[in-house]
């Protein structure tokens, strides 16, 4: 087991709170950025996938996980994010600028949308964000003028200073695009974790009453995580648009906010770890599923197999393993460094007050 | 001009009038406590400062300022903490963390400085760190400094609540039974830090408290609520021997609270 024994306020502060955490990180960077050495462009397009899933991810994450503001809309803010993009870069907007005005936008949108949308809570913010994600899809089929509705677009070639970038020529520099889009966002997002907006979020989440009184505008809060968490996933949507090759209002339908909700619900609610665990699934439950099904019926597509499996994981997960795969994954270190003197209710969840009493 | 001055609110929930022409004031440097039965209404004095609920009638004054006036996130602002009587932490942070939000009101740098943590953000967090590494240290929670809440015992849990409200450094303090469940070694040391918080940081308290005998121990003043409403106000000693607080303690709960009273 180790000790943190702490000398000074930085160590908390810091990003990294020792050596031995920063090595491993560290570690890990070098074998990313190594990656396009090791593996074959087809598995190098298979983790650019699970980068975009995780850029996605993120987004959700900071609501869901961080601010415990449930989204079924997000397909909408990915659709946002990936149009505005590619309709800039048509109209001649370097890359660069393209793409992170997309985020911004979508940002903008999302915290507009929130202003009224958050008044209402858990399922009901569910439901109705649900519903948005649903009106999207009609949406860009009636804005046909711009987004060629069902028919859908090209993604357009990405330049970036003079370089091409194409999914099939270009599967290295695809891959290092996405990787630092997603280093990018998780910077951000673990600065936000440990400044005061970041434990405002936190403070929303687990008691609005409590965070009222030590002076956290909540409504406002709200606000804030909706815009950043849209900004975050309009990125992802762009990406995802952009490494398709082809879109149209189907690759943004509303199963895709399902997906991206089971996806951090898997991976573990409120660590950035988790967005990156639930990638990797998403990404390849469906490969599993087919060579499974192959396996089995020889060919025979079983329609809605896939939203089907989603839906037993995600239900299983609630169920058995609300912290998901992140959460499993610290039980088992706690375990390890603890042996023999773990005990078993550790982790158990504490009864709450019912959200009546609280005031009296 | 007294610190907090409550002048003739009344509160209605439908048809109860949960609290009824109360006026009270609060000087700076006191220690004050409301006590009375169950259901008396004094959570819900606590949660009218708060602003959580807004009176029919009447005004509350703080250091001269509406309080009605303000949204409930601005009144810490004007250096009002609190605590809640079924304790109300962000159960899936750490203790430190909690304290933190506590320095909410003291925050200085904005959304981007924080996402890029500029120099100014460091700075700050230094800063706050120092805050609340002086409460840890006052209330003795150095080994839970980086425990979820969610796994600490309940008498725990009750100081680190009274230490986020420390953490903001506030002119006025709002316990809200500050006391109740704890052991008689945890209720002592509660004791010893109220009138540490008075004596040495100079914050003015106003706490609800059924435990009169740490009432008489700490409080220099006291009102009696029942039914919403003023009964008797004045020293720990005049309240507890006046006919009236003595009829509602004995006429409605003579087997809860007869005891405590006498
Ligand atoms: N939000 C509410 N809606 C309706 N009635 C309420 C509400 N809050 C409190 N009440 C009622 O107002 C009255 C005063 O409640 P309050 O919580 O202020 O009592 P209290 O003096 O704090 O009692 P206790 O000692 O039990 O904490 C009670 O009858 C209570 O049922
Ligand atoms: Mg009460």
């Amino acid at each position: 087991m180790k000790f943190h024994f702490k000398t000074d306020y930085d160590q908390d502060i810091r990003m990294f709170p020792d050596w031995w955490n920063f090595s491993l990180y560290a570690a890990l960077l070098v074998l990313a950025l190594c990656l396009p050495l090791l593996i074959d462009p087809f598995f190098l397009g298979e983790a650019t996938n699970v980068l975009i899933w995780a850029t996605a991810g993120l987004g959700l994450m900071l609501l869901t996980g961080q601010t415990g503001q449930v989204s079924l809309g997000h397909s909408a803010f990915m659709a946002l994010g990936c149009y505005s993009c590619v309709l800039m870069m048509e109209a001649n907007v370097p890359f660069l600028a393209a793409f992170l005005l997309a985020g911004v936008i979508t940002g903008i949108v999302g915290a507009l949308i929130a202003i009224p949308a958050l008044k209402l809570h858990g399922v009901y913010l569910a439901i109705a964000t649900l519903a948005l994600a649903i009106l999207a899809d009609d949406i860009i089929v009636l804005l046909k003028e711009w987004t060629d509705g069902v028919n859908g677009k090209m993604s357009p070639p990405i330049d970036l200073f003079g370089y091409e970038i194409s999914r099939w020529n270009n599967p290295v520099e695809w891959y290092y695009l996405t990787l630092a889009v997603v280093l990018m966002v998780t910077l951000f997002y673990r600065n936000l974790l440990r400044a005061p907006l970041g434990r405002a979020f936190a403070a929303v989440r687990d008691s609005e009453i409590s965070a009222q009184a030590m002076g956290v505008n909540v409504a406002q809060t709200k606000t804030i995580a909706f815009g950043i968490s849209c900004a975050i996933t309009g990125l992802g949507g762009a990406l995802m648009g952009l490494f398709a090759g082809a879109f149209n209002n189907e690759t943004f339908n509303f199963l895709l906010s399902i997906q991206l909700l089971m996806m951090i619900v898997v991976g573990g609610l409120g660590f950035i770890h988790g967005a990156f665990l639930g990638a990797v699934v998403i990404a390849f439950l469906p490969q599993v599923l087919s060579m499974t099904t192959d396996l089995f019926g020889r060919g025979v597509a079983i329609p809605g197999l896939e939203s089907g499996v989603f839906g037993v994981i995600l239900i299983l997960f609630i169920l058995f393993e609300p912290m998901g795969l992140y959460g499993r994954w610290l039980k088992i270190r706690t375990f390890l460094e603890l042996f023999p003197f773990a005990r078993k209710d550790m982790f158990k969840r504490q009864k709450s007050y019912l959200k009546t009493e609280r005031l009296r | 001009m007294s610190l907090l001055e409550i002048d003739s609110v009344t509160l209605k929930f439908g048809g109860l009038t949960a609290v009824n022409n109360l006026s009270m004031k609060v000087e700076e440097g006191q220690v004050f406590a409301l006590v009375g039965p169950n259901g008396a209404g004094k959570s819900t004095v606590f949660n009218l400062i708060s602003r959580f609920y807004t009176p029919v009638s009447g005004s509350i004054t703080f250091d001269g300022k509406d309080v009605l006036k303000l949204a409930p996130h601005d009144v810490p602002q004007l250096g009002i903490a609190r605590t809640f009587q079924n304790i109300e932490l962000f159960h899936q942070a750490t203790v430190l963390q909690n304290l933190l939000v506590g320095r909410h009101r003291h925050r200085q740098t904005n959304m981007i400085s924080q996402m890029l943590h500029l120099p100014s953000v460091r700075a700050e967090e230094r800063a706050h760190r120092h805050a609340v590494e002086e409460v840890i240290d006052l209330l003795d929670l150095q080994p839970y400094r980086n425990s979820r809440i969610a796994g600490l015992p309940y008498g725990v849990r009750k100081v680190v609540e009274l230490g986020r409200a420390l953490a903001s450094k506030p002119r006025l303090l709002l316990l809200d039974e500050p006391a109740s469940g704890l052991s008689v070694e945890e209720t002592q040391n509660m004791r010893w830090w109220i009138d540490d918080i008075r004596r040495h940081m100079k914050i003015t308290v106003l706490m609800v408290e059924h435990d009169m005998g740490l009432v008489s121990k700490v409080c220099d003043r006291v009102l009696a609520l029942a039914d919403g409403a003023k009964l008797a106000e004045g020293t720990p000693a005049e309240v507890q021997s006046h006919p009236s607080v003595i009829e509602a303690y004995l006429g409605t709960n003579a087997v809860s609270k007869g005891g405590k009273v006498a």
